[in-house]
């Protein structure tokens, strides 16, 4: 059980999530911030669904930040890859040289 | 009282470090303060009782991803003052939009009951007198296997396509080539000459020999000496 209420948690969540949103709207030129903001979001989400878990006292909710976090560190792996790729080839990280991209 | 009051700390200091995550203006900063709110999020999930989790997050996070964006960070060779350039101009829309969705998150949370019948559709009730580790484990392990080896699959794809994304050939490396090794015979690197005694000798030129495939050319530093490969 929560030692403190479920409405707690959720508002600590919700506060992290509109954080996320905004770092990823702030730092549009950067995208290694960009990465660091979608973390942000989806640890966000991990806490909503470890304080439903105990809040219900059901298992599964735990059991899905399991796998939300194995596709957060698959994302950032990639991500940052692609980053480094990238960086390689053009010299630069910029957001708006990336839409050249094709093909 | 004292899991409230710790409560509000971590929370604080979460929200805080989140905070300084997207708005520092330097990106090291950014990550430390990362490592900061994943530690005060671990603290939450302890509090909730999710004791794995908390060390997972701990582990996972801190020692792996966040080292990763470290790494990435102090690697590239960016003028990250200069990307901030348009930082004032994204501040409005980006603050709104952020506004915008904290009010809807807000308005929703303040709306929403837990239903009655949820008590009765657990899917896994919390069993009593178990850890935590080893009450996951017996859900983890029986009911979501399958997800389990997906999860597993998708962190050996992401491990391969990071590999293959960020393997290079630089040209001028040495590299060991054991089929290139195996596929010297001393014919190809040794020259018996019969030296008559008292006149000296010119070496000839090597008749290059014909392989099937010879795309690179040998190393000179390879034949001068005869196989120094170990």
């Amino acid at each position: 059980m929560l030692a403190v209420g479920l409405g707690h948690y959720l508002t600590v969540a919700a506060i992290l999530f509109s954080l996320g949103i905004f770092g990823i709207f702030l730092n549009r030129k950067n995208v290694i911030v960009i990465l660091m903001s979608i973390e942000l979001l989806l640890l966000a989400v991990n806490i909503n669904l470890v304080a439903f878990s105990a809040h219900l006292g059901d298992l599964t909710g735990q059991i899905f930040v399991m796998f939300i976090l194995t596709v957060a560190a698959a994302e950032a792996a990639i991500g940052l890859a692609i980053v480094v790729v990238y960086f390689r080839n053009r010299g630069s990280i910029a957001v708006e040289d990336i839409n050249v991209m094709k093909g | 009282m004292i899991a409230a009051l710790a409560f509000y700390a971590f929370a604080a200091v979460l929200v805080t470090s989140a905070a300084m995550v997207v708005t520092s203006r330097n990106p090291v900063h950014a990550v430390l303060f990362l490592i900061l709110a994943f530690f005060n999020a671990a603290g939450l999930f302890l509090l909730a009782g999710a004791e794995f989790l908390a060390l997972i997050l701990v582990i996972v996070y801190v020692g792996a991803v966040a080292v990763l964006f470290l790494f990435v960070v102090m690697m590239l060779d960016v003028n990250f003052a200069e990307m901030r350039s348009g930082f004032v101009r994204y501040l409005p829309v980006g603050g709104a939009i952020g506004v915008v969705l904290l009010a809807e998150l807000l308005i929703v949370g303040l709306a929403w009951t837990v239903s009655p019948e949820a008590p009765r559709l657990l899917a896994a009730p919390i069993p009593e007198g178990v850890t935590n580790t080893q009450a996951l484990g017996r859900v983890i392990y029986t009911d979501y296997i399958y997800l389990f080896q997906a999860a597993g699959l998708v962190l050996l794809v992401a491990m391969i396509g990071a590999i293959v994304l960020t393997l290079r050939d630089r040209p001028g490396t040495k590299r060991q080539d054991v089929t290139r090794q195996i596929d010297r015979s001393r014919r190809d690197t040794l020259d018996m000459i019969s030296v008559p005694s008292g006149q000296g000798m010119t070496v000839p030129p090597k008749p290059e020999v014909a392989k099937p495939e010879s795309p690179k050319p040998p190393e000179p530093a390879h034949t001068s000496h005869g196989g120094g490969h170990h």
